[in-house]
């Protein structure tokens, strides 16, 4: 069945460069799916909440803060603790290459830096979600 | 998942997977709703429209907080456009109700349009059904940034709230035919601005043409960011609700919405099976050609089409 694929972008922590998260929820409208964008300064709770209730496939989050070992282990663990565990969390963002292995082992799918093509973002997207 | 069970037991992931199921014309997801289809008619609906950028979000998002107050469960279904080249969208709506989405007694979905131009999108109606099902008291459904005609809200809502803000225009924008018709409560929002009292009278002196004996809306002033005359604008809200009740109002905007609803899923399916039936037999192109070469014209297609169709029909009912 043809269906839209459903992605929420979402830009927790408490800084308010949303300029990324907007270009890529552009980018992701352009490709075809429907983006849920939710703003700045979400708590995990907030962007759990959300996904479930727009029933996303996909949550793209950007931290730029610094946060990020922080926020993106949170948002998983309240994702599987909702039974929302197949949800594709995916991360953007200023983030260090030697934290990216942690995020990984923590449940993150996959984090883009500054510079990655939003193609490759796409493409990541529409092979690893788990609803086909 | 057990999407049955989850929304028995009011299960928010299964309710929300229900939406998408509709939404993606699953027949499943409807067998589920006419299975349930009794327990509708419990919550008020309650449109919001108006054109872009009036605030349509931040006046749901403070009406929803004034009914959890009163402890009301408020459903809220936000649509925005679909791209028309992409079939991708934005869905923004959720930047203005951040607060509500931890609300444990709050459900909110957007959707795109997905193709329908009345401001709404076609599975609205079907979200509306599934919320009611799930047990909210109050549904509220957020349309697109509205022009002048998209006037689909009607068809489902039981209160329509125009918002409206100061500045759009002279007072003959207030008199022409469309959006202007269907508020059954007025908001000019942002009314510390510029104009506001203004566009509050024109809308007051459209509103008094209007024909004798019918409910006269209300106008109510609002700053919709600052929560300033919300209350106010419930209270207009559930003023209409009460005429629809005891007027028997309501009961005739029912029937003529459901009839529309019938008419509509009797369309699509007329032209569900039209398709069905050309991708096998390539009936639509083979008649596009003959009416390309002049050798028949396009009423004569239609026709020829719907008879085939309904042999068909009588054919395997046989």
């Amino acid at each position: 069945m043809e269906r839209p694929i459903r992605v929420l972008v979402a830009k927790p922590g408490l800084d308010g460069h949303d300029r990324g998260a907007k270009v890529v929820a552009r980018a992701l409208r352009d490709a075809g799916m429907e983006v849920i964008y939710t703003g700045l300064r979400q708590t995990p709770e907030q962007i759990t909440e959300s996904a479930i209730q727009e029933d996303v496939d996909c949550v793209a989050i950007s931290i730029l803060s610094g946060a990020h070992n922080h926020l993106f282990p949170k948002i998983v663990k309240l994702l599987r603790e909702k039974d929302a565990g197949d949800i594709l969390v995916i991360g953007g963002g200023v983030i260090p290459e030697d934290d990216i292995p942690g995020l990984i082992e923590a449940g993150v799918a996959a984090i883009f830096t500054p510079g990655t093509p939003t193609g490759i973002t796409i493409d990541f997207i529409k092979e690893n979600i788990s609803r086909k | 998942m057990d999407i049955r069970a989850g929304l028995q037991s009011g299960n928010k992931r299964a309710v929300a997977r229900l939406i998408t199921m509709m939404e993606n014309n699953d027949p499943e997801a409807f067998n589920i709703i006419k299975e349930n289809y009794v327990k509708t008619g419990n919550a008020k609906i309650i449109g919001i429209t108006g054109p872009p950028g009036a605030g349509k979000s931040t006046v749901t998002d403070k009406l929803t907080k004034l009914l959890r107050q009163k402890g009301k469960k408020v459903g809220i279904v936000a649509v925005d456009p679909t791209s028309p080249f992409s079939g991708g969208a934005i869905l923004g709506d959720r930047i203005r109700m951040n607060d509500l989405s931890t609300d444990e007694g709050v459900f909110i979905r957007s959707m795109g349009t997905r193709g329908a131009l009345g401001g709404l999108s076609k599975a609205a109606n079907g979200a509306v059904k599934i919320l009611d099902i799930y047990g909210l008291d109050y549904i509220f459904i957020e349309t697109v940034g509205v022009g002048q005609s998209e006037v689909d809200i009607i068809k489902l809502a039981d209160t329509v709230v125009m918002v409206m803000v100061p500045g759009l225009g002279d007072d003959i924008q207030a008199i022409k035919a469309g959006i202007m018709e269907i508020g059954d409560v007025f908001a000019v929002n942002k009314s510390d601005r510029d104009g506001a009292e203004r566009t509050a009278t024109e809308i007051n002196m459209m509103l008094d043409l209007n024909k004798q004996g019918k409910y006269r809306p209300s106008v109510v002033k609002v700053i919709a960011s600052e929560n300033n005359g919300i209350d106010k604008l419930l209270e207009q809200i559930e003023n209409h609700i009460e005429f629809m009740n005891t007027s028997g109002e309501y009961l005739s905007r029912k029937r003529m919405s459901i009839t529309t609803e019938i008419v509509e899923i009797f369309r699509d399916n007329i032209i569900h099976s039209l398709k069905e039936l050309s991708e096998k037999t390539r009936v639509i192109e083979a008649t596009v050609e003959r009416v390309l070469t002049k050798e028949i014209d396009p009423y004569t297609a239609a026709n020829e089409m719907y008879e085939i169709l309904r042999k068909k029909e009588v054919g395997n009912s046989d």
